[in-house]
């Protein structure tokens, strides 16, 4: 608070016997450089903050964006009935019986012949090399094609195969002829292939969306991994947590605001929900671990328990939220209701909650996005994981399949030995980044939309 | 009330998750050096077999073997993977809550490789090398005096006058355990320094002195020139990237995937390869497990069928994908076959 002097002559005058405004006394220029001073380390703070954010995004966006192109191979396959059906039948149970190592012949076999009927050849270049430059997940994706329709047997279909993490590698320039003169897992005869194949128009850089969609893939074959299982599996988290916390938070906060008497218990309850708002997420971690899965008996790697755990962290931030919100409601708005004659709930749902709406909106939406980036706990009940099945949809079961998440895919990425994974890391940091990035829009937008000042 | 209305559902869903109790896949979870060929097999287990693909977890062979002795049921894991032995608490903690029997299986070997930057100098390294490298007090002249070695060279004149900085396994890690027992236990009493430490020793009778010897073994310097790693090799790799004159120590199978970054020492004179590690010739080498929860078969379905086709031929023979990613197959695979298929569960461990 500042007191206004009575009088201006009150004030002491130890500097300039002039008091003209307009020269600067010495006073005055201290008080004048130390108020330039704190600009300049308020714009030093700013810049510092901001040069922090650009040096991340760069880096994240330099190596990941590599993650969403993947050399594929484009060659005709005769999918030989000899080969894939014995019994001849097209009956996919019998089919099934042939294995992805068939398959991988088949693949193979096929590009030998497509470079010998190109006219394509490397001196010196063995059939195990050429097959070796085809991922090892190609295979597999042929064999649920042909299953899923048997009617292909006997016929030539144009085959998109992924080239193996190498060779993609080195498209992308991560792997250069010198280094791989010391890598046991790359011929240079290879790269000459892969020039070749390039030249010829059978080995193309594609946009990747399998990268978004398809399942976690082993350390083998690093080109075919993708964020599928860990999308959905934070996308059934994010929702599940949404519907947990919007109830229970908001329900808490009406009845702490407008409702519970203030006295020593509500206090007490008031200090534990803002000491809870900082207690660790790993230590939810461990308390899920013990209460949903080995009490209650909750699968282990299940979006449910997940989506529990992550609601009981989040939940105190939301209740402070929207605590905050409801209070910024005026009270002349309640007076007023009260005085027309509601009731309070009346008064509580007909006015106050509608306006609070709003600001309780984009807490929760900010709570789901802090809580979207969450690996600790999900450490301790089994989501860290190497999960490929996608999990059912949400009405058949699908909260309790086996799941991964999107932060926990990135963790475990960073952490695998072919080096083709660091830029899959980084790829899935940025749909990460994306998903926030949507979150915190479309709170402001809510705000800007429906927020009332008084 | 939409709110309670919601509320109640909510609640719903959970009453069902309760009782909904069945699983169709097969979980595991245990030591990161498994979990890649744990990947690789359940990935293939998934493509080939009308079973869903198992979910591997990681964790270390500790917390995998903890989790496996939780108990029997649907809600704790069917396999520990594991880079270590089971021990014998384990096998006790499991008995207590009633996991009686386990199934064993060893279904290969993995090589620990010491490696430094690519454009570094080559070393040639011995068990005895590094215990004079890292250890707290060393041999010198019959006499144990605290380390002073600075240089590579001071340890072993053949060596490259460089800067000694060992980036190793924290003790966390189950390879950690393997570095204890086969380089730097065998490289102290290979200078010396275990027998001096057993003279040293004011232990009540022979076996004390003994065990006090080994302990003193493990002791590392702590100027810093020894460090702890907690993380994965991942890690050690972008440290060795940051201080190039640094030597890490690595799974044979992380190094064969960065062969164009890292440059291998030999070890008593022998080059870490497949061959050399299943032949028995190159010193430092583990084997792998995987423990099989015995109640589990029959009940999870694909189990027994996951187990067989791990240790078949075609996975983890020597021509396998296991093999062709970094594992030293098993010579005697053709036993664990057999061993798997009259699911034997292991023998009392002595």
């Amino acid at each position: 608070m500042t007191d206004i002097s009575p009088t201006p002559a009150a004030m002491p005058r130890t500097h300039g016997l002039s008091g003209s405004l307009l020269t600067e006394s010495p006073l005055m220029k201290s008080r004048n450089a130390a108020e330039a001073r704190f600009r300049s380390y308020g714009i030093a703070a700013i810049v510092v903050a901001l040069l922090t954010l650009a040096i991340m995004l760069f880096t994240i966006l330099r190596d990941g964006t590599s993650a969403f192109f993947q050399a594929t191979l484009s060659y005709p396959v005769l999918i030989d009935g000899a080969i894939v059906d014995k019994g001849g039948k097209a009956d996919p149970a019998e089919m099934a019986k042939v294995t992805t190592i068939s398959y991988a012949r088949l693949l193979g076999d096929s590009l030998i012949k497509h470079l010998a009927d190109k006219g394509i050849a490397v001196e010196g270049m063995t059939p195990k090399e050429v097959t070796d430059m085809i991922s090892k997940d190609a295979p597999a994706r042929l064999r649920d094609q042909v299953l899923a329709d048997p009617s292909l047997v006997g016929k030539t279909i144009n085959v998109n195969a992924f080239v193996g993490g190498r060779i993609d590698g080195y498209m992308k320039g991560r792997l250069t002829r010198e280094s791989s003169a010391n890598d046991s897992n790359v011929t240079p005869r290879q790269l000459d292939m892969a020039d070749k194949m390039i030249e010829a128009g059978i080995l193309r850089s594609k946009f990747n969306w399998s990268f978004v969609t398809a399942p976690d893939a082993s350390d083998l074959r690093p080109e075919a991994a993708g964020l599928g299982v860990a999308l959905i599996g934070t996308l059934y988290m994010m929702f599940l947590v949404l519907i947990f916390t919007l109830p229970i938070g908001v329900a808490a906060s009406i009845y702490l605001e407008e409702f519970a008497p203030k006295n020593w218990f509500t206090d007490l309850i008031e200090v534990n929900i803002s000491n809870l708002a900082a207690v660790p997420s790993i230590v939810f971690g461990i308390l899920g671990l013990a209460i949903f899965i080995n009490f209650a008996g909750l699968p282990a790697s299940a979006p449910l328990v997940g989506a529990l755990v992550i609601t009981l962290m989040t939940l105190p931030t939301i209740i402070i939220a929207t605590r905050a919100s409801i209070r910024a409601v005026p009270p002349s708005i309640r007076d007023a209701a009260l005085g027309v004659g509601a009731s309070k709930m009346q008064t509580v749902f007909h006015h106050v909650l509608p306006l609070a709406m709003p600001g309780i909106l984009t807490g929760t939406i900010l709570g789901l996005a802090s809580a979207i980036g969450e690996t600790g706990p999900l450490l301790l009940i089994g989501m860290v994981a190497f999960v490929t099945n996608y999990p059912a949809g949400p009405l058949d079961g699908g909260f309790l399949d086996p799941a991964s998440a999107l932060p926990v895919q990135v963790y475990s990425w960073a952490s695998r030995s072919d080096p083709a994974f660091i830029e899959r890391s980084s790829g899935a940091i940025i749909v990460l980044l994306i998903l926030l990035v949507i979150m915190n829009v479309s709170a402001i937008l809510l705000r800007r939309r429906f927020e009332r000042r008084w | 009330m939409s709110f309670a209305k919601i509320t109640v559902s909510a609640l719903a869903i959970a009453a069902a998750a309760t009782a909904a109790n069945a699983r169709d896949n097969v979980q595991m979870a245990g030591s990161s050096t498994v979990l890649p060929y744990a990947t690789i097999v359940a990935e293939a287990f998934g493509e080939n077999f009308s079973f869903p693909t198992p979910v591997v977890e990681g964790g270390g062979s500790g917390a995998g073997r903890k989790k496996l002795c939780e108990g029997v049921g649907a809600n704790t894991i069917d396999i520990a993977n594991s880079s270590s032995r089971i021990s014998k608490s384990d096998v006790e903690t499991c008995a207590k809550n009633g996991v009686t029997e386990i199934i064993e299986v060893r279904f290969g070997y993995d090589g620990i490789v010491f490696a430094s930057d690519i454009k570094g100098a080559e070393f040639a390294f011995t068990a005895a090398d590094w215990y004079a490298a890292l250890g707290a007090n060393v041999a010198k002249d019959g006499k144990i005096v605290p380390n002073a070695n600075k240089t590579w060279a001071d340890v072993n004149a053949k060596l490259p006058a460089q800067d000694i900085l060992a980036f190793i396994p924290g003790t966390k890690h189950g390879t950690r355990e393997v570095f204890d027992i086969k380089v730097l236990e065998a490289g102290c009493k290979a200078t010396g320094a275990y027998d001096l430490f057993v003279a040293a020793s004011t232990g009540a009778d022979e076996k004390a002195k003994k065990a006090d010897a080994g302990k003193q073994c493990l002791a590392l310097r702590t100027d810093g020139v020894s460090v702890d790693i907690d993380g994965d090799y991942t890690e050690t790799l972008a440290r060795i990237d940051a201080a190039k004159n640094a030597i890490g120590v690595f799974g044979l199978s992380f190094y064969q995937n960065n062969t164009d970054k890292l440059r291998v020492a030999t070890m008593e004179g022998v080059v870490p390869t497949t061959e050399a590690i299943a032949k028995g010739d190159y010193p430092v080498s583990r084997p792998l497990f995987f423990y099989v929860k015995k109640a589990h078969i029959g009940v999870i379905p694909g189990l027994k069928e996951y187990v067989t086709f791990f240790v078949s031929d075609d996975m983890a023979g020597p021509n396998g994908p296991l093999a062709a990613y970094g594992l030293v197959a098993d010579p005697e695979l053709a036993a664990t076959q057999a061993m798997v298929e009259a699911e034997t569960p292991m023998a009392p461990l002595k």
